[in-house]
């Protein structure tokens, strides 16, 4: 089996801000569920979460790229 | 493309960052490349599209309005006016139109056939955004607070004195290189893997369901169906893309025009 063990540190990479983001929402649809007309205020906040942890997964992918050479 | 195509005839060589340079006259650095050529079919087309909807207007709108009235509505009212502020949102909505309208196109002309390539996936593209963003955010920062008072409004009012030398170099490093670093790399990062997604499932299937054994046959198969499975899920990222690029530009100017933090 041939690869970069690179690759492998990207997916080591995603597990954080994949569980963070699971948060995020479901912290989000609590939220609209508990008080439906906080929506569009929930909706911002969110995705602006969703976007900062979002950045970790995105550094270890470029990270990928560059220590693959 | 048929010696492509016959390159992988005989062994599986996976999709990866050279599919993504496609020259298509000249080479190197100054070559006149497909992202390029899409990146301008995308502006002559919402120039065309939004100046031709603007000349005729009507009450009750039809389709192609209604498609622009509520584009324009989502950046107007739940991106700028809920971000910035009823106060001084107006003046920064067509920026933030113009960026939403460009991303959305050239995000989507990823899925689009024939053109199928998201312009947004090569870096040249995210990064000339992002100045385009920063040098807006910190020229308000900047004329709004002056030197001294947006050095000052970068941590918080109120915190102890010994805190500041720690805190005060990393809210610096967040305004100024990981803002705009994170900005690019996020839009970046998101068309680039998606797209490579697509291509892996589609030259995958390719691959096994014409050069290889039978029962392979039947994976390749489940393999193309995954790529319009996956395609629909593209056209959510993309557009959530082109939201949250934005809703991000939009919270950065809305700290410029911020007095306190």
């Amino acid at each position: 089996m041939t690869g970069n063990i690179a690759i492998l540190g990207y997916g080591l990479s995603a597990i954080g801000p994949g569980i963070g983001i699971g948060l995020i929402f479901a912290a989000y649809i609590n939220g609209v569920a508990r008080q439906p007309e906080a929506k569009s205020m929930l909706q911002t906040i969110a995705f602006t979460g969703f976007a900062l942890a979002e950045a970790l997964a995105l550094f270890g992918l470029v990270f990928m790229f560059v220590f693959k050479s | 493309m048929s010696v492509l195509l016959a390159a992988r005839a005989d062994s599986f060589e996976a999709p990866g960052v050279h599919d993504f340079w496609q020259p298509l006259i000249g080479d190197g650095a100054y070559a006149l490349t497909r992202p390029s050529v899409v990146m301008a079919i995308s502006v002559v087309l919402i120039i065309a599209f939004l100046t031709v909807l603007a000349r005729r207007l009507t009450v009750v709108p039809g389709k192609a309005q209604f498609l622009a009235e509520s584009a324009y509505g989502l950046v107007r009212n739940s991106v700028a006016r809920d971000i910035i502020g009823s106060k001084e949102f107006l003046k920064f909505v067509p920026f933030l139109f113009t960026l939403f309208t460009v991303l959305l196109v050239n995000n989507l002309f990823g899925v689009i056939p024939f053109i199928q390539f998201p312009t947004t996936s090569r870096i040249a593209f995210p990064i000339a955004l992002t100045i385009l963003v920063y040098i807006v955010y910190q020229t308000v920062s900047f004329r709004r607070k002056g030197v001294v008072g947006y050095m000052k409004s970068l941590v918080p009012p109120g915190l102890p004195g010994w805190i500041l030398p720690l805190m005060w170099p990393l809210e610096f490093i967040t305004y100024f290189i990981t803002r705009p670093v994170t900005l690019a790399l996020r839009l970046f990062g998101n068309m680039f893997a998606g797209h490579l997604l697509l291509l892996v499932f589609t030259l995958g299937g390719e691959y096994l369901l014409l050069h290889s054994t039978t029962p392979n046959k039947a994976a390749g198969a489940l393999s193309f169906l995954f790529t319009i499975v996956m395609s629909f899920f593209e056209v959510l990222v993309e557009f959530l893309q082109a939201y949250i690029f934005t809703l991000l530009a939009a919270l950065y100017l809305a700290g410029a025009v911020s007095d306190e933090h």
